[in-house]
Formats: C-alpha cells, sequence, structure tokens
C-alpha cells in the first residue's frame, strides 16, 4: 500500500499527515483530525451526510480520496461559527427547526453554504435542487428551505449594510 | 447574528400555510410566560447548538483507546447450506486479531442462537445454513476498518444451494421448509383473530352493498440516515461491559444481553448515544451487536462496528409487507355495517417483529378506523420466508399504517360503490363527538375523537368543493387529477401493562426529576430521544408543573446506568408515557413543595394555592415562596421530621392508549405521457390533544408527511426469485429529496385526552400512518373514470402508465 503526506488547510489552519492512499476523504477527516461533525450515511454517494467544501466547491467526502484533497482547503462544520457566534445558516436551522435527529445536519449546511456562494438569493425551488443531493429522514426538508432562506435573508441584510457603511 | 446565550423560544412566526396562520377555533393552551416556557410555547430546541456545530456524539464518533474493528461476512445466498467457512488467510493476515463464527458463539454456551422480542428465536451466526440474503456469516476483527473488510474477502465460505421461499403463498405449501430447526416442519407461525365472526358473516349476509379488495403493503426500510452500530468496551478487571449502541431501547436492550450472555445485569451498561434517526429500526437486537459485544469479549479490546448503508437496507428489519384481503359491507342508506379482512404477513426468516407480546399482528386490528360499524372479523397469519427477519415499524405504532392503509382504501371504494362523495361518505359514517369513549368492535376503548371536525377543517383549508369542480372540468378536457382524502385514526402510547409487555417486561416508562439547592433541575426519563426533542418538550413539561424555566432542566436518557428504568421510543409512546411519568413526579415534587413553603410561610398547607411557580396565601399572594425558594429550602432550611431534598420519580403506567387523528386532503395531478404523479397540494390537518410544543409538534408532521410520502410513491424493497436484495443501496431504493417533498400544509384541531395527565398524545407517527392512503386515493381518483379501481403502493409512474395504458389512454 503506496503512502503519501498530504497537507491539507481545514478549517484554516494547516495539517499534514501520512496517509494510505485508499483512505478516504471522510475518514480522514473524521479519524485523523477527529472532526466528527461530518458523518457517513451511505457508501454510494447518495445521502450526502459526508458533505464538506473543498477548494470553494461542495465534495461527498466518502467519494473522494484524501490524497485528492492535497494542497487543498477544506471547510467543515466545525469551522462555521466564528467566536462563539453561529452562522446565519446554523442560526437559520436552529430558528426554524431545520434539524431533528442531526444527522445530516452538518452535510445538509454545507451544501446551503455553497449554494449561497453561488447563488446568494435563491429560489425555493432553486434551494430544494441545491440540497437535492443531501437526503434527510426526519423533517420533510420544508424546514430546512426555510432555514436556508433565512440565512439568505440574512447575509444580504448583512451585505447590504456593509455596502451602506462602505458608501458614507 | 445569534449568540448561544440568546434566549431560547422562537423569535420567527410561522410562515404563510403552517398552522399558526389558520383560524382554528382551538388555540394552543399557555399558562406560562415565555421566561418559564412550559406547555404551548414555541421554544426553540436545546439540543439544537450542538448539531449544528457539528458536536453530537453519535455511535461512530466514539473513539476508545486500544479500540479495534469489526466488519461481518455475510451470505451471498437467500438460502444454502453451510458446508465449510475456511477463514484461515484472513486469520493470516496482519492485523487481524480473530474471526468469529457460528460454531465458536455455540462452543461458548449455545450464544449462535438468540430470542426475538417476539419470541421466537433468530440466528447470531448460522452454524448448518442461511435462510436470507446478506446474513451475518461470521465476524472479522482487526486494528482498523479498512484491514477488517479487506479480511472480510478472505474467508471462504462453501455453500450449497438451497431452494428461496420468496412468494409467502407458496411459503404456505411447505414444500421447502425454512425453518428447519423447529419441531413443526411448517412454514406457517401462528394465527390470529379478533372480533366476532358470526356477527360479521351476519352483517355481511344482510348487506346491500359490499366491496372487496386485494391491498398489498410492501416491504419497505425506514433508512435511518445513520446505519445501526455498537462499541462493546469490556473490561476483563472489573467484569464490566460498556456498551454503546444505536438502541431506542437501552433499558430493554440491557436486559435482553443479560438474559442472552449470562452477564449480570448490573455489570451491562448501554449508552445509547445521540441517535441518527430511528423510526423503529433501532428496536430490535441485531446478529450485529451480539457479535461486537463477543469480540469484546473475546479479545478484551472496545470494539467499534458500523454498518454500511448496503448491509443496512438488505439484513436489518424490514417493515410492512401484509398481503391484505379486504370485504366491506354497507347497508341501503351507505351506512357502513361490517368488515371483514384475511392478512398474510410475510415474516422472512424469523418472527422478528417488535409487537407486544401478546399481539403478534401488532394493534391492526384497530382497523375498523374512525367508522362507526356494527361488526368487523380481522385473522392474520404469519408465515416464514428466506428473507430478512422483521415486521418493525416504519415510524408508525405496531401495524397502525397497515390497518389505516386498508380501511381508507376501502371506505374510498364503497363511496364509489354507494355513489357519494367519499368526503360526505366520511362524514356520514364517522364515529360522532358523543359516542365517545368508544368501545370498537374489535375491543379497543377510543378515549376521544372529533373526526367530523377534523375532516370540515381540511376541506375548508383546501376548499374541496372549489377542487371538485376544477376536476369536472380538467376530465372534460382529458386532463387527470385526483382529489383523495384519509381521516385516519392512530392508537398509540403503549401500555397500559395489563394488556401489552415486551418479552415480559411491562410497557410503563418513567422519570425521575431532581432540584438542586440552586433551583436547577435534572430530569431523566426511561425513553430515549432519536430526532423527537425530548431535552426540550420534557423540559417543557417540568417547567410547565414546576414553574422551573424550562432552560433551567437538564433532560438526559439513554445511559442505563443513570436513566430509570423504561421501555424505550417508539410507537409514540414517549410523551404518553414518560411524559406522563415527567408531569406525575412534577406533582410529587409540588406537593413536597407545599409542606416546605407551608412550614417557611408558618400556615397550614390548605391556606396555599399554586400559581405559576410559586405556593402563595390565598386572599395574600404577596405572601409566597418560589419553587426555587423552595428548593433552596429543602436542603438548607427543611421542616423538622421531613426528609432532604426536592426529588422524585414515577413509574408512569397509562390507564389506556391515547387515540390521536387527523384527516387529510391531498390533490394529485397526472401526465398522461410518463405516469408520474405530481402531489400539487396536501392539506393535513392533526388532532394530538393537548400540544407541548407546537414548533415540535409542526417538525414532527412535517417529517412523518415525508415519511408517508416515501412508500405511497418511492420506496419498496424488491427481491428477485432467487431471493436477492434488488434495493440494496440508496442508489436503489429511492428517499424522496426536497424536490419530490411537497410543501405541506398544516392545520389542527386540539381534542384533548381525558386520561393522559397534560391531554397530550402522541404525534410523531401519525402522519407517516394517514398520509399514504391519502395519495393512493388521489391516484386512484384520478383514474377512477378510465375503470382503475386500486393500485398497490409504491405508486411509481411505472404502475400509472400500464394502467393508463391498459385503459386506451396512453400507447
Amino acid at each position: 500500500m503506496s503512502r503519501h503526506t498530504i497537507t491539507v488547510t481545514v478549517n484554516g489552519q494547516s495539517v499534514s499527515r501520512e496517509v494510505d492512499a485508499r483512505l478516504l476523504l471522510v475518514h480522514f477527516i473524521r479519524e485523523e483530525l477527529s472532526l466528527t461533525g461530518t458523518h457517513i450515511g451511505c457508501d454510494t454517494t447518495s445521502c450526502g451526510a459526508c458533505t464538506v467544501i473543498l477548494n470553494g466547491r461542495s465534495v461527498k467526502s466518502c467519494t473522494a480520496f484524501a490524497v485528492q484533497a492535497d494542497g487543498g482547503e477544506i471547510e467543515t462544520i466545525e469551522g462555521l461559527a466564528q467566536d462563539g457566534t453561529l452562522h446565519p445558516l446554523q442560526e437559520g436551522f436552529w430558528e426554524k427547526h431545520g434539524l431533528q435527529c442531526g444527522f445530516c445536519t452538518p452535510g445538509m449546511i454545507m451544501s446551503a453554504k455553497e449554494l449561497l456562494t453561488r447563488n446568494p438569493k435563491p429560489t425555493e425551488e432553486e434551494i430544494r435542487r441545491g440540497v437535492s443531493g443531501n437526503l434527510c429522514r426526519c423533517t420533510g426538508y420544508n424546514k430546512i428551505v426555510e432555514a436556508i432562506e433565512y440565512a439568505s435573508a440574512k447575509l444580504q441584510a448583512g451585505d447590504d449594510a456593509g455596502t451602506e457603511e462602505a458608501t458614507q | 447574528m445569534t449568540h448561544l446565550d440568546d434566549r431560547f423560544e422562537q423569535h420567527t412566526p410561522a410562515p404563510e400555510g403552517s398552522s399558526e396562520n389558520v383560524p382554528t377555533g382551538d388555540e394552543v393552551r399557555i399558562t406560562t410566560p415565555s421566561k418559564v416556557c412550559g406547555m404551548g410555547h414555541r421554544m426553540k430546541r436545546k439540543e439544537d447548538p450542538r448539531f449544528i456545530q457539528g458536536k453530537g456524539n453519535y455511535v461512530d464518533d466514539v473513539k476508545l483507546p486500544g479500540m479495534v474493528y469489526m466488519d461481518l461476512v455475510r451470505s451471498p445466498h437467500a438460502h444454502a447450506k453451510i458446508l465449510d467457512i475456511d477463514a484461515s488467510e484472513a486469520l493470516a493476515t496482519e492485523g487481524v486479531l480473530a474471526v468469529i463464527t457460528g460454531k465458536d458463539l455455540e462452543a461458548a454456551g449455545n450464544l449462535h442462537w438468540m430470542p426475538t422480542l417476539m419470541s421466537d428465536t433468530q440466528m447470531v451466526l448460522p452454524t448448518e445454513k442461511v435462510v436470507y440474503y446478506a446474513q451475518e456469516i461470521c465476524a472479522v476483527i482487526a486494528t482498523d476498518r479498512y484491514t477488517a473488510a479487506d479480511a472480510v474477502e478472505k474467508v471462504f465460505v462453501d455453500y450449497e444451494p438451497l431452494p428461496a421461499v420468496v412468494d409467502p403463498f407458496e411459503a404456505l405449501e411447505d414444500k421447502v421448509i425454512v425453518r428447519e430447526d423447529k419441531e413443526t416442519k411448517t412454514n406457517h407461525i401462528w394465527h390470529w383473530e379478533a372480533g366476532d365472526k358470526a356477527a360479521t358473516d351476519a352483517v355481511f349476509d344482510a348487506a346491500a352493498h359490499r366491496v372487496e379488495a386485494s391491498i398489498y403493503l410492501p416491504r419497505i426500510h425506514v433508512a435511518s440516515i445513520e446505519t445501526c452500530g455498537m462499541v462493546a468496551n469490556y473490561n476483563k478487571a472489573t467484569e464490566h461491559m460498556q456498551i454503546y449502541m444505536t438502541s431506542q431501547a437501552p433499558h430493554a436492550h440491557r436486559t435482553v444481553f443479560a438474559l442472552v450472555s449470562g452477564l449480570p445485569e448490573h455489570k451491562i451498561q448501554i449508552i445509547s448515544p445521540d441517535i441518527g434517526g430511528g423510526f423503529g429500526g433501532k428496536v430490535p437486537v441485531y446478529p450485529g451487536y451480539v457479535c461486537c459485544a463477543v469480540a469484546s469479549l473475546v479479545t478484551g479490546k472496545p470494539v467499534k462496528w458500523i454498518e454500511d448503508r448496503s448491509e443496512n437496507l438488505q439484513a436489518d428489519s424490514f417493515a410492512r409487507d401484509y398481503h391484505m384481503q379486504a370485504e366491506m359491507a354497507a347497508d341501503s342508506e351507505g351506512r357502513i355495517t361490517g368488515l371483514r379482512v384475511k392478512t398474510l404477513s410475510d415474516c422472512g426468516a424469523a418472527d422478528a417483529a417488535a409487537n407486544p407480546s401478546k399481539f403478534p399482528a401488532g394493534l391492526y386490528s384497530i382497523c375498523t378506523g374512525s367508522y362507526d360499524m356494527k361488526a368487523a372479523h380481522v385473522e392474520v397469519d404469519g408465515v416464514y420466508t428466506t428473507k430478512p427477519p422483521g415486521g418493525v415499524a416504519y415510524r408508525c405504532s405496531f401495524r397502525v399504517t397497515e390497518a389505516v392503509h386498508m380501511i381508507e382504501r376501502m371506505t374510498d371504494l364503497m363511496a364509489h360503490e354507494v355513489g357519494e362523495d367519499p368526503a360526505e361518505f366520511r362524514l356520514k359514517n364517522f364515529i360522532k363527538p358523543e359516542q365517545f369513549p368508544y368501545k370498537s368492535p374489535t375491543g379497543w376503548e377510543y378515549d376521544s375523537g372529533n373526526y367530523e371536525a377534523a375532516l370540515r377543517k381540511a376541506m375548508k383549508m383546501i376548499d374541496y368543493g372549489a377542487l371538485r369542480r376544477e376536476q369536472a372540468e380538467k376530465r372534460e378536457r382529458g386532463e387527470l387529477m385526483g382529489i383523495g382524502i384519509s381521516s385516519f385514526t392512530e392508537v398509540v402510547g403503549a401500555g397500559p401493562s395489563r394488556d401489552f409487555d415486551i418479552l415480559g417486561i411491562k410497557m410503563f416508562d418513567s422519570a425521575e426529576i431532581r432540584i438542586h439547592p440552586t433551583g436547577k433541575a435534572l430530569a431523566r426519563f426511561g425513553t430515549k430521544s432519536q430526532g423527537q426533542g425530548h431535552e426540550t418538550t420534557y423540559a417543557q413539561i417540568v417547567a410547565e408543573e414546576l414553574g422551573l424555566p424550562a432552560a433551567d432542566v437538564q433532560v438526559e436518557e439513554g445511559d442505563t446506568d443513570t436513566a430509570p428504568y423504561g421501555l424505550g421510543t417508539y410507537a409514540s409512546r414517549s410523551t404518553p408515557t414518560a411524559g406522563a411519568a415527567g408531569a406525575m413526579a412534577a406533582r410529587k415534587i409540588k406537593a413536597k413543595a407545599r409542606k416546605i413553603a407551608a412550614y417557611l410561610l408558618e400556615v397550614g398547607e390548605d391556606d396555599l394555592e399554586w400559581d405559576v411557580d410559586k405556593w402563595q396565601v390565598k386572599g395574600s399572594p404577596e405572601q409566597a415562596k418560589t419553587i426555587q425558594e423552595i428548593a433552596f429550602a429543602a436542603y438548607t432550611d427543611h421542616p423538622p421530621g421531613m426528609e432532604a431534598g426536592l426529588e422524585a420519580t414515577d413509574y408512569y403506567d397509562p390507564p389506556n392508549l391515547t387515540f390521536p387523528f387527523g384527516s387529510y386532503i391531498c390533490v394529485v395531478d397526472i401526465d398522461k405521457g410518463t405516469g408520474e404523479v405530481h402531489v400539487r397540494r396536501f392539506v393535513a390537518v392533526d388532532d394530538c390533544g393537548n400540544i407541548i410544543n407546537p414548533m415540535i409538534v409542526e417538525g414532527q408532521i412535517e417529517g412523518g408527511l415525508t415519511m408517508g410520502l416515501a412508500p405511497a410513491l418511492f420506496e419498496e424493497i424488491v427481491y428477485d426469485e432467487n431471493g436477492q436484495n434488488l434495493s440494496g443501496t440508496l442508489a436503489d431504493y429511492l428517499l424522496p429529496t426536497a424536490v419530490e417533498s411537497p410543501k405541506w400544509e398544516l392545520g389542527k384541531t386540539i381534542t384533548p385526552s381525558p386520561h393522559h395527565p397534560l391531554g397530550a398524545k402522541g404525534v410523531g407517527e401519525s402522519p407517516t400512518v394517514g398520509a399514504p392512503p391519502a395519495i393512493a386515493n388521489a391516484v386512484v381518483d384520478a383514474l377512477w373514470h378510465l375503470g382503475v379501481r386500486h393500485l398497490d403502493i409504491p405508486i411509481t409512474p411505472q404502475k400509472v402508465w400500464q394502467a393508463l395504458r391498459d385503459n386506451g389512454v396512453t400507447d
């Protein structure tokens, strides 16, 4: 089994590890880095519980090798809140009851984060399609959609306020 | 941006179309201020901060020093003799610690068989033959999960294939016997019946109208996003077995483990940590769990076993698989008079259902539903086939989904037979509010209900009359639109213990509340949340009863070393049983608090009255002691002769089940070219009695509705003629996504349970029970004029397209 040294930036921190070539990215994140917020729900890239953001794009980390992330930047659920302040998506999921058992939640939030980066003001339909790679068995999705709408509005309001400040 | 220490009450109002904006005339009762957050408040969930930050603690997150991994060799045959198992190559692999076979378990004290929850037996690992595809053959233990998976491929098993028994009707012919270990060589397991056969036959003889149908509810799988798993940690020095397990019923599982293994029960600790969805699938004890515990005993190391999704879909307990032959009778005025049902229950290779002992077909005899009729007779036969064992629930209370689907389909058929609108027909045949408590012809006593109010509300919300007019216009134009109704009655909250037990353990549940000197509380329960929000709901119950802010009540469940004994969470039983125990324990504390207050205020107990969070002197409310002041006094200044402290435990045995109900109306449009069913609107009016947290109840209903949509349109575990599972991945077994799940429109009525201490009923499963027949009825309604009378779920585009083609609508 070939082993490789990889260096990745995870939630802003650079880490280097020697890993087996076949080590899945999700196992690297969960077991090597002990970031267990990223979950595993299937083995066919269907459920999205393992979604993280790799170099700005949402990726199902059960279907990527750790070595593929070498030199890249990874964001996981653990990196979202800053100094005890929740990200608007986390806030939205709590406020709108967008989670029940919580198992799909980190992957769902990371997919939503990438969606809002690409499309800051998605329609309801765009949100539904945007998270259609993430399965939730508890909520029936409506409150997830509301949570993402909440975050979108909050981020927009923040941006507008920022723009106003800059122009004044 | 929200800081975590912000107050918990939900800041934003409910969105358009949700229950809060619908005038109900049934307002949620709130008696405490938002500072206290008792019943009725939309309290944001206390458990959420850890989940939204990736700090939950699920079984696969547990990492113990020196932990090793287990993986399982599984059978590629549904039915085969095992001639030989050669594990030498696996054992020679670096990092492999042990391989455990059925013969090893047999030598260790006949651990190769275990009891099921239905007092049948099931193999842990086989010694003679396998009886289902993906059956566990042997366990491989290795230093890491990759090595264990590699070693699984290096175990060589020599099989002699035997004919598979896939069709349960063929199984009854006993040409091939599935369970040769049994004394009686037959695949028939049991026969069960309820109701009065002679009275029912007489009603049918006298009937003016009769309809009949064959209705199949196929095998489905809960597919919680977290699969099952365990970390077993046996300490040889202390002889203590610590187990982290995906368990909906940790105490019951501890007792089962003690009985099976011979380990003393006080040396077994089961911790059910955060659970990533249960829905019934985490009630049974699976062979993998037993192997994992044995592996830790054998190796003396902590052993982790996490099944993958394919193992979960292929071998864990299924739900449904009921073949129902139903007949309904009505008189000349279109009143339902009787129901007669014969059902075949395909149990797979063991009767491993999770029903109460006396009810091999669960609560299926609730099948007269919401309708008043003279007589009913229900028969069910259980049969073995070479499929994985099961018969657990899929978010439903012991076979109620099967019962509701059947009665709601039959009611629609009869409405058409007598030429009445299905809504009007239901209104005419409902059990009337003044008939409660209602004794059903199969022996249930419904505690309360107002079915007409729920259906009328749903009809108003969706504007039923306008929909029927639209349908008529569309039919003129050749467009396919259907409207379906389901007016279901649920039966949840087992006990009472006189009727309900699992392996002899009575189905009560428990709560233990301790109030600390500074007025904060710890409350522990015998149930186990898998996403239902118990940490919030139970805290609100304590808040309601004692006036302690719900934010100050820490709720704990799932550790058998600390929580009081309980039967766990399934069948919508948590609020009806443990929630009631919480209220009763709080009332015991309140009674002691009254004595302490009387002592402190130097008045008689009878001079005091309760007000939200304090005992106050009648007519002189400024003389009062708050629950916090009383708590402090309980440890610092308690009355002479009284025990110090302020805590109580309650084991609650409900006097009856609770009977939630609702009326759902579904509108579908059907694509004539592809047969695809589009759910355009779905109004759900639910009545679960008094509501503890409306936000959580709405969440339970919306989630349950999507889990009702799923088997109605998408999900089925399919086997080929060799007993191979063709639905063994999430690419083959289709769960609805956010795209398929409609925008549910919720409404409510409130009919409190007359016997529950809080007037509450269960709610988590009502929508999964009620939704499928509403959808099926809507599809058949859309196709009725073409001659379609019934379609079995899942109603796939292929099935609809075939029906359209058979009736000349499409090429």
